[in-house]
């Protein structure tokens, strides 16, 4: 479980740049669960994982994972609970190692660094048929430098180390947003079968209303650091993708209303 | 032959400093400057606890756990207060100098006392008598012994090195300087494994320091000034002697090599004349070079392509 009470976070404060990027932001995930997460540019989305991840101080609020208050852990410790996927698909893996030790290094998430040999008692085998399930041929590349591989390739191979170690809860950053057409279709279908055999409480975010239309069980829109949706059941399962985008064009009017009639009450007191 | 293999035996030593300047540029790819003050640190613990009377073995292990500390110091200033990693080195380096001087008590202190080479040259000796034929030519056996025991120490701290950086530990040191930010998704800390790294790093820095002065018979306050070039000379010149290769232990080898190599050439460049005085210039501009001359290579390449037909 996943529960995130009175969260605030404000970037730049007291600066012409304020930007409230999370404005007391309660939400709770079941474990186990998939939800989507949209929303305009700056609303707080991509922060709202950035804030579970541990990327910055909160303001406000506190976050649990089970009976775990993370809030004021560092993000390498939050790590053992947390798998991640960002949205540049070369941030997920380190190029100068190979494929092995990349996975290697994901096996060991959030244990001490020890002397032993990396790839000594590697389960190969293992490795080999979840690298051969992505389908691109994989599972003969475990010894080259994972830096020779293709954005999807290195993509698919992130979202395996990602949940190797089944964490409590498994955020994807735009995790496609950067890929080809090709590469992205494969990566939502990995994720698809991936976050299906997971246990963790899974939390997307996308810019793909088609995505957002068709996986997850849960959809909340943020819009100006607030939940402005917040879909489950049966009710997120005849979501449509016009629907979706209708509600965007309603939270740009929103938008739009709200410097409108702020420009209005200004012209009025000039 | 006699000078050839004094070169070879220094160039070996340089090798120590390849390894410690590998790990800082190419696997943090970080020109760590703390190589400056490390190497004359190694030097200086070395040679007080001679001039002390504390074995050879002790004096090179303390001198080497000096350079550790110092490396460390300047990953935990990058780290902790978010130092430019440049300026912690600078920093370091700067403090070392006065640290040194204060260690040694005089600019210039010789080892008068056995150090860690003596029995390898008094074995030699005894072995092979005072002086040996070498391929026609008469040489000191002392020097062999010299070889003989800068093979080794290379030979094992590089081992050493090439089989860390294939534990877990050594690999997530990799992964900090490849993906810094993949690391701590993956639950570790990047700012231990960077002081952690520009401690070893700084630890074979101060070896080479140390076995440096116990082979000049000295230790001196200005020895350090453009260790970090030479060091960056070995690695790049080995890395071009190797190829671009991906195994660890080909680009350490190529790192040595580089280092005993570039101690050739320069021997090579002052027997036909070259001014010692004009050295660390030609050093620099060599390195420039090396780091600058592919591109440069390759953008000519392209312009030349331009003009091409399609």
């Amino acid at each position: 479980m996943l529960r995130l009470d009175s969260v605030c976070k404000t970037f730049n404060p007291g600066t012409a740049n304020e930007v409230r990027a999370l404005a007391n932001v309660t939400i709770q995930l079941a474990p186990g669960s998939f939800t989507v997460v949209i929303g305009t540019n700056g609303s707080g989305k991509s922060t709202l994982q950035g804030a579970i991840s541990g990327a910055f101080d909160l303001d406000r609020g506190s976050i649990m994972v089970d009976d775990a208050d993370i809030t004021r852990w560092p993000e390498h410790r939050r790590a053992h609970l947390i798998g991640r996927v960002f949205q540049d698909p070369f941030a997920g893996t380190a190029p100068g190692l190979t494929v092995a030790e990349n996975l290697a290094l994901a096996s060991k998430r959030g244990k001490w660094r020890t002397l032993a040999p990396l790839l000594r008692g590697a389960r190969r085998g293992e490795w080999k048929d979840l690298l051969a399930q992505i389908g691109l041929g994989l599972e003969n590349r475990l010894d080259d430098p994972i830096g020779l591989l293709s954005g999807g390739q290195r993509q698919s191979i992130t979202l395996l180390m990602a949940t190797l170690t089944s964490p409590k809860v498994l955020l994807l950053d735009e995790h496609t947003a950067a890929l080809d057409p090709r590469s992205a279709e494969l990566v939502i279908s990995l994720t698809t079968r991936l976050v299906a055999h997971s246990s963790a409480t899974t939390v997307m975010v996308t810019h793909s209303m088609q995505q957002a239309a068709t996986l997850g069980d849960r959809l909340i829109a943020m819009h100006r650091g607030k939940v402005y949706l917040d879909v489950s059941g049966v009710e997120k399962q005849h979501l449509t993708e016009s629907e979706l985008l209708a509600l965007f064009s309603q939270m740009r009017r929103d938008d739009r209303f709200d410097d409108d009639a702020c420009a209005l009450v200004a012209a009025q007191y000039r | 032959m006699s000078l050839l293999i004094a070169t070879l035996a220094i160039g070996l030593v340089f090798g120590v400093l390849a390894l410690g300047i590998y790990l800082s540029f190419r696997v943090y790819q970080l020109p760590d400057i703390t190589a400056d003050g490390s190497f004359p640190l190694g030097a200086a613990i070395t040679a007080r606890l001679l001039g002390d009377g504390v074995d050879p073995v002790t004096a090179t292990i303390a001198g080497m756990t000096g350079g550790a500390l110092a490396g460390a110091i300047t990953g935990a200033i990058h780290v902790h207060f978010k130092v430019n990693a440049l300026l912690s080195g600078i920093l370091v380096m700067t403090a070392l100098y006065s640290v040194n001087l204060r260690i040694m008590g005089a600019s210039n202190v010789p080892i008068k006392a056995n150090t860690i080479f003596t029995p390898f040259e008094q074995g030699a000796t005894a072995w092979f008598g005072q002086e040996t034929s070498i391929l026609g030519r008469s040489v000191p056996s002392s020097d062999l012994g010299l070889l003989l025991a800068t093979t080794i120490v290379v030979g094992v701290a590089g081992i050493l090195l090439v089989l860390f950086l294939k534990t877990e530990l050594g690999a997530a040191m990799r992964a900090t300087g490849d993906n810094a930010r993949m690391l701590r998704a993956l639950g570790t800390s990047t700012d231990r494994m960077t002081i952690l790294g520009l401690a070893l790093s700084n630890a074979l820095v101060a070896l080479s320091g140390s076995l440096f002065a116990q082979m000049q018979s000295f230790a001196d306050a200005q020895m350090g000034i453009g260790v970090i070039v030479l060091g960056l000379a070995s690695v790049i010149l080995g890395q071009s002697l190797i190829g671009p290769v991906r195994s660890i232990a080909l680009a350490i080898i190529g790192a040595v090599m580089g280092a005993v190599l570039f101690r050739l050439l320069v021997a090579i460049a002052i027997r036909m004349g070259l001014d010692a005085n004009d050295l660390k210039l030609v050093t620099a501009v060599v390195v420039l070079a090396a780091i600058v001359g592919p591109t440069w290579l390759k953008s000519m390449g392209r312009k030349r392509g331009k003009h091409a037909p399609a």
